[in-house]
């Protein structure tokens, strides 16, 4: 592991607030940077911010951002040592891992056998479970017909109850067809209504769908499944226990192929549509107990993993009963990882490249120490009000607090253009304090001083949530944003959404 | 910018010392405003280097695979086509036809239409907007193939009223 010198040029595949938060980490290591860019983000702040960008083709993310072949010849072309994938488009993807090894090229990220043990949801749940990690009561519906559906795995008692040859999939799996349909019934009523029907392959809460009445489940697992199918190629679907009222929570794991430590929790509970829009670490009111057995449970995952890189464990967190279920693994950095910078005092993206470089973890479980707290808002070019109508556009002033204790990651300044074709967030703002009130009062006085005129954004609405008095209290579950939309008079038509 | 957090975080420590309100400092790479508000300061920052290519990319598919990357301007302030009634894209982002790849189109030139039927999707980062008719009536003209990008109120079809 020694001996090996540090990457000399990394390429970023990726754009938007993250790109610019990975160039300035390299440009503070000494390290150059080269921008991956579409056509559309070709005069983007961080194509301005970078030493070099590479265009690596049309506006449509499927023609660029997400072409393996495309990000991995224009890191050949750059001579670049590595590729930084930031999060989103290709982070996950087992193939650019490959590819980017075919070409000697270092992936900064897990090994392609971490990224396909938690990209297929079913194999993460049984990798958790295998781990000894709680998992909701559920199991797989779709096509092949697991050996077993046990409905263990209540509490620490969790079972392995998903079958691989099922999770495996082959050719036209689907929950949709008969054989299917049947077992989803059984299963559901073993698991007890509501049960929440979700895809093998989803992310972005895509393919999910909440049943509470028996009468509803066929029709449900038929959109999933065929929802699944469209957005991801894969139309597996599996069941769970629908836990509510229940927190997110979540641990940021890092580790060296080796040793694994956690950086402490994260609560992103304030969601709208599986969207977070404001996270916060340390999660707040966790008893000790239960803060210790999240620990605890990410990095004995981490461990069986043989975890490389920055990654996060995501719990649903049963506050009533105080227990906790495995959710997924993230096997990339977070939008939301500045909160646990913040709180820590480390760089993730700087761990991430050491770890990718070949050295062993630099940081000890026991000198990771906590202080203070820290929120953050997702400031993202839509409007509340209008049923979260998206804004793209082209940003006319972007005015950003600045000052002890406050952090903004954006990538827009005056003149920079918002595509269509990618996601909504703006700028992160962060606030971070002794404690919680004092994170809170930062930031409140912060998004006072945000202004970005051009496109809609959600600014209001922040400030809105910042000054409710059930957020302020912390520990609100994922049904909380919701009730605020409705209390706080937002609209909550879709505006023809499909 | 170049600056970084902690390079802004040492310019404000001085000028909270100074009777300033305001310093504006502009380079040939960037330019960085920092206000004093009563709730504390503001930072408006532009960076103003041109973005340096690198080495050009290996030529994937020649000049016959480059997609059309500008969008469609909006349709010319013409309220009508011998009758027809436009439908705007309510949105800039990318026409859709049909509800995902490989499925049957919403609508055909000569189907008919309510003002409610579902005659397109435009997605718009990230999200799928659908698109109605607008004017019950029959489908004249179709403007775009599909997965084109479209701009604001960019007429996507044309609907000859009933």
């Amino acid at each position: 592991m020694s001996g090996r010198h540090g990457f000399r040029r990394v390429l970023v595949a990726n754009r938007g607030e993250i790109a610019a938060r990975v160039i300035r980490t390299c440009r503070r290591l000494g390290i150059e940077t080269v921008l991956a860019v579409s056509d559309a983000d070709a005069g983007s702040v961080p194509a301005r911010l970078a030493d070099k960008v590479a265009a690596i083709g049309p506006p449509p993310a499927a023609a660029s951002y997400l072409d393996v072949g495309a990000v991995v010849g224009a890191a050949a072309a750059a001579g670049a040592d590595a590729v930084h994938p930031g999060y989103g488009f290709l982070s996950e993807n087992a193939r650019l891992a490959r590819a980017c090894a075919a070409a000697g090229i270092v992936f900064i990220g897990p090994t392609p056998e971490t990224l396909e043990a938690s990209g297929d949801k079913l194999a993460a749940r049984e990798h958790a479970a295998a781990a000894g990690l709680p998992v909701l009561p559920g199991g797989h519906v779709g096509g092949v017909a697991p050996k077993r559906e046990s409905i263990g795995a209540v509490g620490h008692t969790a079972t392995d109850d998903l079958d691989r040859a099922g999770a495996g999939g082959t050719g036209g799996v689907s929950g949709a067809d008969e054989a299917g349909q049947a077992r989803a019934a059984e299963l559901a009523a073993r698991i007890g209504f509501p049960v929440l029907v979700k895809a093998a392959g989803g992310g972005g809460g895509r393919g999910l769908r909440v049943v509470r009445d028996p009468g509803e489940l066929s029709h449900a697992v038929a959109v999933a499944s065929a929802e699944a199918e469209a957005a991801f190629g894969d139309g597996r679907v599996y069941l769970e226990r629908y836990v509510s009222p229940a927190r997110h929570v979540e641990v940021q794991l890092l580790g060296d192929g080796q040793r694994v430590v956690h950086l402490g929790t994260r609560d992103c509970s304030v969601q709208r549509r599986y969207q977070k829009l404001i996270e916060e670490a340390p999660a707040p009111l966790l008893g000790d107990g239960l803060r210790g057995r999240l620990h605890d449970a990410a990095v004995a995952l981490g461990e069986h993993l043989r975890y490389r890189g920055a990654g996060t464990v995501e719990f649903l967190v049963d506050p009533e009963r105080e227990e906790f279920y495995f959710l997924e693994v993230n096997a990339r950095i977070q939008v939301e990882h500045p909160v646990t910078e913040a709180i820590t005092g480390l760089d993730l993206v700087e761990e991430q490249i050491a770890i990718a470089e070949g050295r062993p973890l630099r940081v000890r479980q026991e000198d990771v120490a906590f202080a203070g707290h820290a929120i953050e808002c997702r400031i993202n070019a839509e409007d509340p009000r209008r049923g979260f109508l998206p804004s793209p556009g082209t940003i006319t002033g972007a005015v950003f607090p600045v000052g002890a204790g406050v952090r903004v990651d954006t990538h827009v300044q005056a003149g920079a253009t918002v595509p269509p074709h990618y996601d909504s967030l703006l700028a992160k703002v962060i606030g971070h304090g002794a404690d919680r009130g004092e994170a809170l009062a930062t930031l409140r006085g912060a998004l006072d001083r945000c202004a970005v005129d051009g496109v809609a954004t959600n600014l209001d609405m922040h400030r809105g949530l910042l000054a409710d008095a059930e957020f302020g209290k912390g520990g609100v579950d994922t049904g909380y944003l919701e009730r605020f939309l409705e209390s706080a008079a937002y609209v909550q038509d879709d505006h023809g959404r499909s | 910018m170049d600056l970084t957090n902690d390079d802004v975080a040492e310019i404000l420590a001085l000028l909270d010392s100074l009777p300033y309100d305001e310093l504006d400092l502009q380079t040939p790479r960037f330019r960085l405003t920092l206000r004093r508000t009563p709730g504390g300061w503001t930072e408006e920052s532009q960076t103003l280097t041109e973005p340096v290519t690198a080495a050009p990319a290996p030529a994937s598919g020649g000049p016959a695979a480059a997609a059309p990357t500008a969008p469609h301007p909006a349709a010319p302030d013409v309220p009508d086509q011998e009758g027809l009634v436009a439908v705007p894209a309510p949105l800039p982002g990318t026409f859709y036809r049909a509800p995902r790849p490989g499925a049957a189109p919403f609508v055909e030139v000569g189907d008919e239409v309510r003002e409610d039927t579902v005659v397109a999707i435009v997605e718009t980062m990230k999200l799928m907007n659908s698109v109605h008719a607008g004017t019950p009536g029959r489908v004249a003209r179709i403007c775009l193939e599909n997965a084109e990008p479209v701009g604001q109120s960019t007429t996507l079809m044309w609907i000859e009223p009933a």
